[in-house]
């Protein structure tokens, strides 16, 4: 049996109010996350992947924010909860590691020195020396080399890499329950950005980790996730196990994704299969399913919104919100013996 | 007829350092940071190299002094088989509307204030090639081919998306009908879904108008489908360089083998199947 979910997240709705009129960033968000588990959020830029986090965090409150559904934790409404509550629960029991490491640190003070801060926030019990060696401990568990002499250098001692390595091991600092990343890998190198993942990896096993991994990027979703959410315009278009969404895929949008990726393991195509047009703005978003003026296999019932459903008998984990039938889907999803999307008319 | 022979580029033992001076008042050099060190390679008229390396390997320095945009320390840079390192601006400005650049960042390669129809316009009033009613028809036209609409002529930078940005880059660069495009990473800063539409506008055009690009990026996936060689960059010099498919699928270098097993697989099944046997 699977155990009891650390974090389940019911129809999370996140709108701003602006000068255009409210933007619906994120519009109905479901998920459970379990201990040692990784959900990877896949979507671009405007899709609601990082508010969904965000929220999570408590990050997106304000006066112009309209926040529902739920979102529990242990028990816990974290909605709801008051902004003490929030804090004392930032770091100590959901930590977050963002894409820049270059300015998540504080670049006048030493690192370690700033993780024993963190540290002794939460816990105003222990020492500093006894907080210094924990994040030694830290350093050298995230593969810092030479720990003991590095937690002394400032950030821009460190490569982008190793600053990112700081990061991960700041956020594990009061050993958190859940873990959110959100782009970790993105500004690193292909060869340190390999490191990070098994390092990520490595946690979920070794700590019983639950994370949340936010990213673009399908190669790195393929590596380390177990479940994942397409998002597309701020709703959730496509969610399910890994091995559903990358070899029976139901959406469209998500057949678009695969289809336009590179693979050096497979013969170049002569033309790079591509999505047309571009994402909606959330103030102009089409009628229906928002996915519509880009996709080629349109008709009569797309002007509704399909609703996150399963419609695979045997998949009922497996959920998307697409009017095709199971069998138009596997038909159409085909193109030139790959999964992608076909150009349109 | 062509002059310089089927190779429209031709690079030979470029070298740029860059000093590292210490001291108060009177700097000394104490060491030098070697950018580019050393490297090679030619692009025959009409054909795609991609330079393909991680941060810090030179990829970028090696391209702008090909360009001349910075003087390099020594080496050969023959363009249509004349020599132009070492060349003066004054003497740079002729040949500068045959090679042309496509930048990173979309955001901050136009010029905010200026509108479209203006950004794309500029060269081609800067080196006097049209004017009045002819510039504007030549700038629809150039709006039209990469994409965008004649309408969009008199809107400003921010009104657009990235996708759209770049595309507009595109057609300033093309304005000047050049020989020659240097790309310096043009898709990593666009999603995913419009990444493919900006590669595949850049195969269209090189076919069109039979273009030649040094395509530049860390995306070796993308390198590979849009060039016919590749030089693999590290520590400013090539490591390998080879067809495309050879250097992707019989790299020879230990530097290119561990770069493309880093690239991760979209594929959960082979990217497992890659994974287990390392960690045993």
């Amino acid at each position: 049996m699977s155990p009891a979910p650390l974090l389940s997240v019911n129809d999370l709705r996140v709108g701003f109010a602006t000068e255009g009129g409210l933007l619906q960033a994120v519009d109905g968000v479901n998920f459970e996350l379990r201990p040692g588990e990784v959900v990877a959020i896949v979507g671009e830029s405007g899709s609601g992947k990082s508010v969904t986090a965000q929220t999570i965090m408590g990050l997106t409150r304000g006066h112009n924010a309209r926040i529902e559904g739920s979102v529990r934790f242990g028990g816990e409404e974290l909605l709801t909860a008051g902004d003490a509550e929030m804090r004392g629960l930032r770091g100590e029991r959901i930590a977050m590691v963002f894409q820049d490491p270059m300015t998540s640190f504080n670049p006048v003070y030493r690192l370690g020195a700033q993780i024993v801060e963190a540290i002794r926030a939460h816990r105003p019990n222990t020492s500093k020396a006894t907080a210094r060696a924990a994040v030694v401990e830290l350093f050298d568990a995230v593969g810092i080399p030479d720990a003991e002499r590095r937690v002394d250098d400032y950030p821009h001692e460190f490569s982008g890499g190793m600053r990112q390595r700081a990061m991960i091991a700041m956020a594990l600092a009061l050993e958190p329950e859940v873990l959110i990343a959100d782009e970790p890998t993105t500004a690193l190198d292909v060869t340190i950005q390999a490191q990070i993942l098994r390092l990520l990896e490595d946690l979920n096993r070794e700590r019983n980790l639950a994370t949340i991994l936010i990213t673009h990027d399908l190669g790195v979703v393929a590596e380390v996730a177990d479940r994942v959410l397409v998002m597309y315009a701020g709703k959730v278009v496509e969610q399910g196990s890994l091995d559903e969404i990358f070899y029976d895929p139901q959406h469209p949008y998500t057949w678009g994704l695969l289809g336009s990726l590179t693979r050096l393991d497979r013969p170049r195509p002569r033309r790079l299969p591509q999505i047309s047009g571009a994402p909606p703005s959330l103030l102009e978003l089409p009628e229906g399913c928002p996915f519509r003026p880009r996709c080629p296999h349109e008709f009569s019932k797309c002007p509704q919104v399909p609703g996150l459903e399963a419609r695979l008998p045997d998949a009922p984990q497996h959920c998307d919100r697409c009017w095709l039938t199971p069998e138009q889907k596997r038909q159409k999803r085909q193109v030139e013996g790959q999964i992608g999307l076909e150009a349109p008319a | 007829m062509n002059a310089g022979g089927e190779n429209l580029l031709e690079v030979t033992d470029l070298v740029k350092h860059f000093p590292v001076k210490r001291g108060v008042l009177i700097d000394r050099e104490v060491d030098q940071v070697r950018a580019v060190d050393g490297i090679s390679f030619s692009i025959p008229r009409g054909k795609t190299l991609g330079l393909v390396g991680e941060s810090g390997s030179g990829k970028s320095t090696a391209c702008r002094a090909v360009l001349q945009l910075i003087k390099p320390t020594s080496g050969s840079v023959r363009f249509e088989g004349e020599e132009i390192a070492g060349l003066s601006r004054r003497q740079m400005r002729p040949l500068r509307r045959q090679m042309q650049m496509i930048f990173q960042d979309p955001y901050a390669s136009l010029n905010p204030r200026k509108r479209i129809g203006q950004i794309v316009a500029d060269p081609l009033r800067r080196q006097g090639v049209a004017s009045g009613s002819d510039l504007r028809r030549r700038v629809t036209q150039l709006l039209e081919r990469v994409g965008l609409a004649g309408e969009h002529y008199d809107r400003y930078p921010h009104e657009f998306s990235g996708g759209q940005r770049q595309r507009i880059g595109i057609a300033r660069a093309l304005a000047l009908e050049p020989k020659l495009v240097i790309a310096d990473e043009p898709v990593s800063a666009l999603d995913v879904s419009i990444q493919a539409q900006i590669v595949n506008l850049l195969d269209d055009l090189q076919d069109e108008l039979g273009l030649t690009y040094l395509f530049v990026a860390h995306d070796i996936g993308v390198v590979r489908h849009i060039s016919d060689r590749i030089a693999v960059m590290n520590e400013g010099r090539i490591v390998e360089q080879g067809s495309a498919d050879q250097v992707c699928e019989h790299p020879t270098d230990p530097y290119t083998k561990k770069l493309l097993a880093a690239v991760p697989i979209p594929d959960p099944r082979e990217s497992r199947a890659r994974r287990e046997p390392a960690r045993d």
